[in-house]
This record gives structure tokens, C-alpha cells and sequence, in this order.
């Protein structure tokens, strides 16, 4: 087989953003459940609070860390892939990418170093302003860079001249037809991150009976705030998706597997589409209700991807599981979240161990509910980069040979694989490690104004400290 | 706009940024060009302790810069990324390594050598990518229709070979003055003995490339040779840096050397770009071709105005609370 610069630029975009993707997703969600712990132990002053927020704050640190190498890379990305699609659409995507770091540096600079190193240096007021103005950082940072990708999706307030894109109303840019839908999806996402995360953590110290009293408090907290944003996140869902109904119809009818336009579309639970022969095997569907979702009739017409020629449809079967894969995770949290207010009845759920037990697997699933999400909506534009403006093809770097590219791609995932593998289990070690230790904190505790991973002291091997070696040993 | 030049403005506030980026990250990559050298474990301790507060505060201005040349100077953007394609990996890869291995180093025990050797392995690279990238920009690059026709590996011929190493001296000077300024004791002697021989190596390669320089490009012999021959001040400059840094040496000058270092690589920088004013992608395009659009550089210049000064005042606090002598047990773990 042929190299061809264009996949593998696609493969490599792919992955780095996903890797990049997951970080950023976690620290949004934590740093919002953190300012809340921190204004909890304000108003209360309940210390168990502080232990909390101060344990979080270490976890969210080493997060936020991997999240910024990960960023560095992102920003050269467009210059080395795709540099036509960087020429054309500069004059929007290069103002909106720089205000995404200028204010992510700005919040870095201003309150990150406070937040991590100044507990006991700065009143509690001041701290708590701190937890505040990161946990807005993180949305700001957010809204630019969605605001960037929501106009990839719905271009809006641009003019093409020469083949340069120029913005008519930075109004209608930036909060283009699908910036709304899109911020509140990423945003209730990021939330359901972190709560799945700490819930599930908490879970399995209480599984092991560490800090009961404690993780009990998170749990419950957790549960409380899952119960509300998950049932939210599939109605906002469907919004989004009618939105894109409206929109990018093609991208809906891969999620659908509808190739043709018709009406009376059942909803399909299970089917492998097959795009050579433009159809549908092993359908399982329920009649006639993906028309009613998306039009709210039950005989309502729901356009089918033979609307336009084979070469113009998205890949159908990737776009067609991911969505499935990320609806069904985001009904499990449904159902997780319900079993936790069934539970709270004579105080059972952090006592019942099947329940912990799935709230502990539960927590990887917002990662890959949101990848899949992500592959929806990026592999559901194809072939278009700007949604009927600039295809993949017209993009990529006319210079790039599929031997640069290869070299490039295998290069960053090595990287990555050392990098990350190393990031990845020093986090698990700190959350091995748990609250326990806080104490060696205060004594080491500097006037460092930053570094984010500096504000945890684990060491970084397994079995250098003094812990009781019960690694991977059952619950107690 | 008549009465503001925004590409003028852009142009030096990108100019700005680079200097900014190459004075600060330069004398921490240094440090990591050094490291292996390091007369013991503790000096070792010690580096790394006297810029682990302010290395990713340094390191912020080359993603400024590139999220900023994406949006002022789409052209640049986009024809020197391809161009540097394999550069630009490499010293991705080198500054990922660094970066974590100043997280990891100083929790990990049984595996700290491997850290050690990501921090300065990773720094080397680093730092010889960007000077290679110095001189694949005085080369020029090949370009037809504001779009990058050259090859992979275009960008690696002797001369940036060259310019690699040069950078490379350059840096591990920076970083042993620095280490003049921040230690003591057994380190700061070490550090006054290499600086003496990293001197001299800068300015040999430093000289080889200023002579060869004219020779690669024409339009720059023209410029020193003909038109603009006041600009000699640079060179001329730059070798009363040299001088004040040895001199400084010899008398155990302790803040000298670092200041005349950075002067050292202020005016080489002013010379650099008189070379070529107004090209920002040579031999073809000057800042206006590649300037984007007006009302982009003006939405964008509203939130740098305000964010900049702010980014320069802590970077200035940051070093205030860090100033004086590092030790191995302070500050850091
Ligand atoms: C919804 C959230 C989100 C998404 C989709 C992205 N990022 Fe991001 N990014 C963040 C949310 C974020 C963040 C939470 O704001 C980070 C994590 C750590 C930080 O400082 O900010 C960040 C860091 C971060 C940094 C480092 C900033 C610094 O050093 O302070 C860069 C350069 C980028 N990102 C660039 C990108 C690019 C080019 C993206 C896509 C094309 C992208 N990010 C997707
Ligand atoms: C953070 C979450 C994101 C994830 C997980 C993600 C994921 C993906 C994936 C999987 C593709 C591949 C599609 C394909 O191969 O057909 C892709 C394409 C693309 N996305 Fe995103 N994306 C994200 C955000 C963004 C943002 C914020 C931007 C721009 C500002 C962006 C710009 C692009 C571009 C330029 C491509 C084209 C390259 C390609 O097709 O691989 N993405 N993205
Ligand atoms: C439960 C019902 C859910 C529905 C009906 C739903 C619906 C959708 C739709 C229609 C899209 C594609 C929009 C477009 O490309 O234009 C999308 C994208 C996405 N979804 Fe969901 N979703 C659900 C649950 C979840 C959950 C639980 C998560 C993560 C925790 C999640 C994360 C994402 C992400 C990250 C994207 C890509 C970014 C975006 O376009 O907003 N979704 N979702």
C-alpha cells in the first residue's frame, strides 16, 4: 500500500487531540468539583472538607500537567499537517487558538500558583477566590477552543476572497450555529468526568475502608450532582442533535445509518452498515421512532445519505458506533446515578458492595464516552475540514510526503507511549497513595509560584515508601 | 489604517517574543545541555533547583509565539512548519522529554538516572533543532504561490548544522553564567572553569557563521558590504559582550557574565534581523505579503495589550522571589 500523507496526517491529528483531548476533559470537570469543595469548607469550616479539596487539588495538579505538554504539541499541529487549511482560515482560527492560551496563561499565571502552594500563605477567602477564578479559567480556555472547532463544524461570519477566509462579524464567528450546543455538551461532559472519577475513587477507598468518613462525604456529594447532570446531558444531547439535523444532515444519517431519505425511520440498536453496498446486515431497530426523535412525528422524513454522491458521505460504520457507544455509556450513567438515589435509602449505597464495585468501572467510561463523541463529530464532517467551505484534501500540507508523515506519527506515539505511560502511573500512585499522607504536604510546602505536578510529593515508584505493601490485594 | 502600521506592531511584538523566548528558555535548556557534565549527583540537584520555578514560565512564550505567528503571520505559519517538518518533531519530542523528566526526576529514586538523561538528552535536542531552524531561515526557503515547494530535509546542510552546534554553545553559555549567578561553592567554581572555553567556542562558531553567512545569501552580503554599513555597530557590539564576560570571569565577577551573555545574544539577534528586514519568509515574502488580515491583528492585539504586561510582571516577581543563591534542599523538594 501506498503512503498517502493525507490519512496518515488525519490518523496522527486523531491521536494526538485525543490524547490531548482526555486531560483537559478531567481538569475542566475537577477544577469545578474542587472551587465547590473549597467553598464548602468556607462556609462550614468543616476541616473534612479542606482534606478533600486538598487531596483533589493534588490529583487535578498532576492532570493539569500532562494537559499542557500534550497542548504544546497541539499548537503546531496546523502549521505542519495542514498548512493550507492554517493559510485559509487564519485570520479566525489564529485570533481564537492565541486567546485560548493567552487566557489559559493568564489564569496560570495569576491563580493556578495560588491555588496549588498557598493554602496556608493566603486568607481562606483569597484561596477560595483562587479555586473560583482556575475553575473559570478552564471555561474560558474551553469556550475559545470549542468556539474554534463549533465553527468548523458551522462556519458562520466569513467571507472566502482568493481562497483566504475573511471574518465579516467576529459576532456570528464566534458563537456560530453550533458554539451553544456544543460549549453545554463539552461542558456537562467535563462535569461527568470528574464526578465519575471521584465517585468512583471514592468508592474503591471505601471498598477498602480507608478514610470511610471522608470518601463517604465525596460520595454522596458525587451521586447528588451525577443525578442531576446525567439525565441533562441526553436531553442537551438531543438538542445537539437536532441542531445538527439542521445543519450537517449527512453526519446525522451516518449516526443513523439511514442511507435513504425516507420516512417512518426506525431507530436502530444494532446494525453493520456496509458503505460499499450502501446498506444495512443484522438490523435490529424500533419502527418509526428515529423520526419521531428527530422531527417528532412518528412518520416524519429523515434524510438518508444517498442525498449526495458516495464520495461526499463520512465513513458510516465508525460514526454509526461511536454515536452508540456514547449514548449507551451516557444511559448507564443514567441508570448508575438512579441506583445511588435508590441506595440512599437506610444509607446503603457506600455500603453495598456491587454498587461501589460499578461505580469503580464506571469511572473510565466518561473518557471513552467522550472520544466516541468526538469521533462523531469530527469523522462525521468528512469530507469536509470546514463544513462545506474546505475539504480534508484541500487542507493538508502540499509538501508533506507520506514518508514524513509515517516518520512524524510513529515519532509521537513513541513519545507518547514513554511520556504518558509514566504520567498516567504516577497517577495512579497518587491516588494509590490517597489522602493518608497529606501531612508530608505542609512540611514540604514552598513559596513556588507554579509547576503544577510539583504540587503533589508522591514518590515515584511503587514500594518506595513506607505503605503496607497491600497492593491489588482485595477489600478488606 | 492609516494611522497605526499593525504589521509594524506585530512584527515587533512577535520580534519581542522571540528574544524573550530564546534570553529565558535558553538559559534553562543550557542548564540541561550541562547536566551530564555536572561535576556530582548534587550539583545536579542544585541545576535543576535553579531553574525548576521558572522554566514552563519560560517555555509559555513559544506557544505565544506560535499561536501568535498563526494569527499575525499566517504565511510564516504555514510555510515554515512544513519546511521544518522533522525539525519541528524533534524539538517537540526534546521539550516533552525535559518537561516531565523536571516533574519525575525529583520523586523518582531507583529510576532518576533515566531522568537524568531525559532532561539532558531531551534539552540537547531542543536546542540544537532551534538553531538549526536559525539557519534554515537565513538560507531561505523554496517557495512558489505562498505555499512550501522544498523537500524534508532541505533544511539540513552543513550551514545548519553549524548554526546547530552554535546555538548549542550559545545555550550551555547562558546556562553556565547563569549557574555563575545562582551557585556556590564547588558548582560556581566548575561553572567560572567551563565558561572561559563555551566563550571561545561561541565565538569561533558564532564568526564562522557570520563570515559564511554573506557567502549563502546574497542579499544579505549586499546589505553588510553595500548599503547599510552602519550596522557593523552590531558585531562590533557583541564582541565588547565577549569581552566583558571574560573579563568578568577572571575577576569572579558574579552577575557580569550572565548580562553580558544575554547582551551577547541581543545584539547577534538585532543583527540577524537587519540581515533580513523586511523578508519574514525568505528570499520571497516580506511582513506585509504575510501579514493576515487587519481586522484579525486588531481583534487579537486588544487581549495581547492587556495580557502581556501582566505575563512580563509575573515573570518579573517570579524571579524576584527566586533571586539569590539555590541550594540542594531548598525551595524545591
Ligand atoms: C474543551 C477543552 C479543550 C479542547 C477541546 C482543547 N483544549 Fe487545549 N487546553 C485546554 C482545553 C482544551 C485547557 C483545559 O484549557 C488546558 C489544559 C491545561 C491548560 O493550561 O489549559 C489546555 C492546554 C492547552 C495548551 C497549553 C496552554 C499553556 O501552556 O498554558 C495549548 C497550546 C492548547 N491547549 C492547544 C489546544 C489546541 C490547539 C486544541 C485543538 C485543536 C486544543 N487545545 C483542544
Ligand atoms: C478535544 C477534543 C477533540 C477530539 C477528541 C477530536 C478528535 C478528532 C478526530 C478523531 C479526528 C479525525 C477525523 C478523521 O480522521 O476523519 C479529528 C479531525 C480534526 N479535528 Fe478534531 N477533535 C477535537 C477537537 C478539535 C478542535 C478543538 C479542533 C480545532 C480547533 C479540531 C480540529 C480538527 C481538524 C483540523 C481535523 C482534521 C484532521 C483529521 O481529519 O484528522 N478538533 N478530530
Ligand atoms: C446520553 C445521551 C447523549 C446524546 C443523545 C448525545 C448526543 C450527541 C450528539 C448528537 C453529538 C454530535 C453533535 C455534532 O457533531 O454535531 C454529540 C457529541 C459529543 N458528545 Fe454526546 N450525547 C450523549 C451523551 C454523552 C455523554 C455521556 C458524553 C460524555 C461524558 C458525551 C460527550 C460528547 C462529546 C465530547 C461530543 C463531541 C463534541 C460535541 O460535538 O459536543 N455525550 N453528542
Amino acid at each position: 500500500m501506498e503512503l498517502d500523507p493525507l490519512f496518515l496526517s488525519r490518523i496522527q491529528f486523531a491521536f494526538i487531540i485525543s490524547f490531548h483531548a482526555i486531560f483537559p476533559v478531567f481538569t475542566i470537570g475537577l477544577a469545578s468539583f474542587v472551587a465547590l469543595l473549597e467553598a464548602l469548607a468556607f462556609k462550614t469550616g468543616n476541616p473534612l472538607w479542606q482534606r478533600l479539596s486538598g487531596f483533589w487539588t493534588k490529583v487535578f495538579a498532576v492532570v493539569f500537567g500532562m494537559g499542557v505538554v500534550s497542548g504544546i504539541v497541539m499548537s503546531f499541529q496546523f502549521g505542519t499537517n495542514w498548512s493550507n487549511f492554517a493559510q485559509a482560515t487564519a485570520n479566525f482560527m489564529g485570533p481564537v487558538l492565541s486567546y485560548e492560551v493567552v487566557t489559559a496563561f493568564f489564569l496560570e499565571a495569576a491563580f493556578l500558583g495560588v491555588l496549588l502552594f498557598g493554602r496556608d500563605k493566603v486568607p481562606p477567602g483569597v484561596h477560595l477566590l483562587a479555586a473560583l477564578m482556575v475553575a473559570l479559567g478552564t471555561f474560558i480556555s474551553s469556550f475559545w477552543i470549542l468556539s474554534a472547532n463549533s465553527w468548523m463544524q458551522t462556519p458562520a461570519g466569513v467571507e472566502v476572497r482568493d481562497g483566504i477566509f475573511h471574518v465579516v462579524s467576529w459576532s456570528e464567528a464566534i458563537f456560530n450555529p453550533s458554539f451553544y450546543y456544543r460549549f453545554a455538551h463539552m461542558g456537562l461532559a467535563s462535569f461527568l468526568t470528574g464526578g465519575f472519577v471521584v465517585a468512583g475513587v471514592s468508592a474503591w477507598y471505601l471498598l477498602r475502608g480507608r478514610e470511610v468518613e471522608t470518601n463517604r462525604k465525596a460520595l454522596s456529594i458525587c451521586l447528588w450532582l451525577l443525578l442531576i447532570i446525567a439525565p441533562a446531558q441526553a436531553i442537551l444531547g438531543d438538542f445537539h442533535g437536532l441542531n445538527t439535523l439542521e445543519h450537517q444532515p449527512m453526519k446525522v444519517a451516518a449516526m443513523e445509518g439511514n442511507w435513504e431519505t425516507s420516512s417512518n425511520v426506525p431507530l436502530l440498536l444494532f446494525a453493520w452498515p456496509d458503505q460499499e453496498n450502501q446498506t444495512n446486515h443484522f438490523e435490529i431497530g424500533i419502527p418509526g421512532l428515529a423520526s419521531y426523535i428527530l422531527t417528532h412525528e412518528w412518520d416524519g422524513v429523515v434524510p438518508g445519505l444517498n442525498e449526495v454522491p458516495r464520495a461526499e458521505q463520512p465513513p458510516v460504520g465508525i460514526v454509526f458506533w461511536s454515536f452508540r457507544v456514547m449514548v449507551g455509556i451516557g444511559l448507564l450513567m443514567i441508570a448508575v446515578s438512579v441506583a445511588g438515589l435508590v441506595l440512599r435509602s437506610g444509607g446503603r449505597y457506600w455500603r453495598t458492595p456491587w454498587f461501589l464495585q460499578s461505580l469503580r468501572f464506571m469511572s473510565i467510561t466518561p473518557f471513552i464516552a467522550v472520544l466516541a463523541g468526538w469521533f462523531v463529530t469530527e469523522i462525521g464532517r468528512a469530507p469536509w475540514l470546514v463544513q462545506g467551505m474546505m475539504t480534508h484534501a484541500q487542507s493538508v500540507t502540499p509538501s508533506l510526503t507520506g514518508g514524513m508523515a509515517l516518520f512524524s506519527l510513529i515519532g509521537y506515539v513513541l513519545v507518547y507511549a514513554v511520556v504518558f505511560s509514566a504520567g498516567i502511573y504516577y497517577l495512579l500512585r497518587v491516588l494509590y497513595t490517597g489522602m493518608e499522607d497529606s501531612h508530608i504536604t505542609e512540611e514540604y510546602e514552598s513559596d513556588r509560584p507554579k509547576r503544577p505536578l510539583s504540587a503533589t510529593h508522591v514518590p515515584f515508584e511503587f514500594g518506595d515508601d513506607q505503605e503496607p505493601s497491600n497492593h491489588g490485594k482485595p477489600a478488606r | 489604517m492609516e494611522t497605526l502600521d499593525l504589521v509594524l506592531v506585530w512584527s515587533f511584538i512577535i520580534g519581542f517574543g522571540v528574544i524573550m523566548y530564546v534570553l529565558m528558555d535558553g538559559f534553562d535548556l543550557g542548564v540541561g545541555i550541562l547536566f551530564p557534565f555536572a561535576p556530582d549527583e548534587e550539583s545536579r540537584d542544585i541545576m535543576m533547583n535553579s531553574v525548576a520555578p521558572v522554566w514552563d514560565g519560560n517555555e509559555t512564550w513559544l506557544v505565544l509565539g506560535g499561536a501568535g505567528l498563526l494569527a499575525a503571520f499566517p504565511l510564516v505559519y504555514s510555510i515554515l512548519l512544513p519546511a521544518l517538518y522533522i525539525g519541528v518533531f524533534l524539538l517537540l519530542a526534546g521539550l516533552i522529554f525535559r518537561g516531565v523528566a523536571f516533574e519525575f526526576r525529583f520523586k523518582a529514586r531507583t529510576s532518576r538516572y533515566l531522568w537524568n538523561w531525559a532532561f539532558a538528552g531531551g534539552s540537547t535536542l531542543a536546542a540544537f533543532a532551534q538553531g538549526a531552524v536559525v539557519g534554515a531561515y537565513v538560507q531561505g526557503f523554496e517557495t512558489a504561490g505562498r505555499i512550501y515547494t522544498g523537500g524534508a530535509l532541505d533544511w539540513l546542510t552543513p550551514f545548519t548544522v553549524l548554526t546547530g552546534l552554535g546555538l548549542l554553545a550559545g545555550y550551555a553559555l547562558l546556562g553556565s553564567t547563569w549557574l555563575i549567578l545562582k551557585t556556590q561553592g564547588h558548582l560556581q567554581d566548575w561553572a567560572y572553569k567551563i565558561t572561559t572555553p563555551l566563550l571561545i567556542a561561541v565565538l569561533v562558531v558564532f564568526g564562522i557563521i557570520g563570515i559564511w553567512t554573506p557567502f549563502v545569501e546574497e542579499a544579505v552580503r549586499e546589505r553588510w558590504f553595500s548599503n547599510l554599513t552602519i550596522i557593523w555597530i552590531l558585531p562590533a557590539l557583541t564582541l565588547v559582550c565577549a569581552f566583558l564576560v571574560f573579563r568578568a570571569v577572571r575577576n569572579r565577577t558574579e552577575g557580569t557574565p550572565f548580562v553580558a551573555t544575554m547582551g551577547l545574544f541581543i545584539f547577534t539577534y538585532l543583527a540577524l534581523l537587519v540581515s533580513r528586514w523586511p523578508y519574514v519568509v525568505p528570499p520571497s515574502y516580506t511582513v506585509y505579503d504575510a501579514a493576515s488580515a487587519p481586522e484579525s491583528q486588531l481583534f487579537l492585539l486588544i487581549g495581547v495589550v492587556f495580557v502581556v504586561p501582566v505575563v512580563l510582571a509575573y515573570t518579573a516577581w517570579t524571579y524576584w522571589v527566586f533571586r539569590g543563591k539555590v541550594r540542594a534542599d531548598q525551595g524545591y523538594h
